[in-house]
């Protein structure tokens, strides 16, 4: 479980403060950031983010609720998934 | 190094979110072989307690993984051993009671569905068979969550002629006694030729004599996804294009099933059996089957060249998955039940799809006539043509058919039946009115065809 991967997905409108925010949640989770995109589609700001879990003291869950509560407040959504998801779909 | 696609990702999602890309099914195949008793009540009690000891944390892990992947687990399911065989080591059979007992084991550990309130009878009838068969109509009235199928026909054995004239008559029995929900009995029972045996799909799940001790089978969908993926093709895209659009996207919704079936199995600790790659259509807009033949390019379901899309698609979506899962089975190709898709309900009420049509599908779908509501007073005899009809065809085509019709109690053809959920509405649509009587009551059987000079 602990060495387990996310990919957080971040869509909405653009404003000041997204990656603060998302950012200070996965910090004060122990979740450790290994690579950030970002781009603009469509006027949408959108972010994708990958995590590592192996050092976090919390469960899935618990990482997840808190994340969604971020894509609350900042009126965005956003998608918390295991990366292998990706991993599996994309590649033979 | 590039850790990861961000195409990827937002295909993903888009596929999820708006396209329903769905687990349709994780089914916990359980041999039940170890229940037999002479006590039927005892036979109850091992049923009981063995089902809630495998499958009490299926709701729990499948949510977790749900969450953990974003992905909807639409159905959790229990496929059972045919109860038939379990049912005649009783002293005196209650086959009523088991399926009570199956239906208590199910809401208590919330599943959906159980199947496997069946029997084999493509050669014959064992006592407990013929019991087990008589007690449907009530098994599914008094019960809510118990799906039930019966295997008349193999392309081994040929097809059970009196076992088609005994189910015309169970079908129309069940329909009658459930006849305040439009004869929703029968939309939970099928008959088969060529039975899959490790099926994760209701309403003919059930888990055969060949499989092990206990397995997790899952089903995928995606339809929509399909649909979607072959809209955006250039219209003139010519059709080897087309299908290996259709080869790629199966091939993605099947990893996916894979992914969730693995991790599955291995939090429940048992095998992980099969993923059966099927596009389920159901009546959301945009998850249907129909919409793909659209997006081939034919006006609706049912115009001519329907059967030639159908066949094309089922095949493609079978080499798309089967490469990406060491282990495919089930049904796996294109479901085209009526009442549980959009597109073919519309069909069906324009007068688009007719009875004939339908059947002329399923000599190249993965299943059969499937959810197909009739006049509530077609003869018995006429339902045992169609089922000897659609039989033939599995027999002769060395696949596996199906049939579910509901022959809907006070409703005529035009009429709407309703069900809602999954199970959806149909029209009541035209069945042939000429008898069918003097050659289905022969009794006996179609001998098993040769399997040589084929033409």
């Amino acid at each position: 479980m602990k060495d387990e991967k996310i990919i957080v997905t971040l869509l909405g409108a653009d404003k000041v403060g997204i990656v603060a925010e998302l950012t200070a949640a996965l910090a004060k989770y122990g979740v450790n950031i290994e690579d950030i995109k970002q781009t603009i589609m469509q006027d949408y700001f959108v972010m994708f983010l990958l995590g590592d879990l192996k050092n976090s003291t919390y469960t899935f869950k618990e990482i997840k609720d808190a994340l969604d509560a971020v894509g609350e407040k900042l009126k965005m959504e956003i998608w918390v998934q295991k990366k292998d998801i990706f991993d599996k779909m994309h590649s033979i | 190094m590039t850790l990861f696609h961000t195409e990827s990702i937002l295909e993903t999602i888009n596929m999820i979110k708006v396209h329903h890309l769905d687990i349709r099914t994780v089914t916990l195949a359980l041999s039940l072989r170890d229940c037999c008793d002479e006590d039927v009540k005892k036979v109850g009690e091992k049923i009981y307690n063995k089902i809630l000891k495998y499958a009490k944390n299926l709701n729990k892990y499948a949510d977790e993984l749900e969450a953990e992947y974003s992905i909807p687990i639409i159905n959790r399911r229990i496929a059972v051993t045919p109860i038939s065989l379990i049912g005649e080591s009783c002293k005196n059979y209650d086959y009523v009671y088991l399926a009570k007992v199956l239906d208590n084991a199910a809401k208590e550990v919330g599943v959906n569905f159980v199947g496997g309130f069946g029997a084999m009878v493509e050669k014959g009838f064992t006592r407990g068979d013929l019991a087990l068969v008589e007690s449907i109509p009530e098994a599914l009235r008094v019960t809510d969550r118990i799906c039930s199928s019966i295997n008349v026909a193999s392309s081994k054995s040929g097809i059970n002629m009196d076992a088609v004239l005994k189910m015309s008559e169970i079908v129309k029995e069940t329909a009658r006694v459930t006849a305040d929900a439009d004869g929703i009995g029968a939309a939970k029972l099928v008959c088969f030729c060529n039975a899959p045996q490790d099926n994760p799909f209701m309403a003919g799940a059930f888990h055969g004599i060949g499989e092990p001790e206990c397995e997790l089978n899952v089903g995928v969908s995606g339809p929509g996804v399909v649909a979607a993926a072959v809209a955006a093709l250039p219209k003139d895209a010519d059709l080897g294009t087309l299908a290996n659009k259709i080869k790629q996207i199966a091939f993605k919704i099947t990893t996916t099933g894979e992914l969730i079936g693995r991790e599955m199995a291995q939090r429940l600790g048992i095998p992980f059996g099969v993923i059966d790659l099927s596009l389920a259509p159901t009546p959301t807009p945009g998850d249907s089957v129909a919409g793909i033949f659209q997006a081939m390019g034919l006006e609706h379901a049912g115009a001519h060249g329907t059967t030639a899309a159908l066949a094309m698609l089922n095949d493609a979506v079978k080499k798309g998955g089967i490469m990406a899962s060491s282990h495919v089975g089930g049904l796996s190709g294109a479901f085209i039940p009526v009442s549980e898709d959009a597109g073919m309900i519309e069909a069906t009420k324009k007068g688009f799809l007719t009875f004939d049509k339908l059947e002329a599908m399923t000599s190249v779908c993965s299943v059969g006539l499937d959810m197909i509501c009739i006049s509530g007073d077609t003869p018995s005899d006429t339902i045992a043509g169609i089922i000897a009809d659609e039989m033939a065809i599995g027999m002769i085509n060395k696949k596996t058919t199906a049939v579910r019709v509901i022959p809907v109690p006070n409703k005529k053809v035009g009429d709407m039946a309703v069900y809602g959920g999954l199970l959806g509405e149909a029209p009541i649509i035209k069945v042939n009115s000429l008898s069918s009587t003097g050659f289905v009551r022969r009794g006996g059987r179609v001998p098993a065809p040769i399997h040589s000079l084929n033409n």
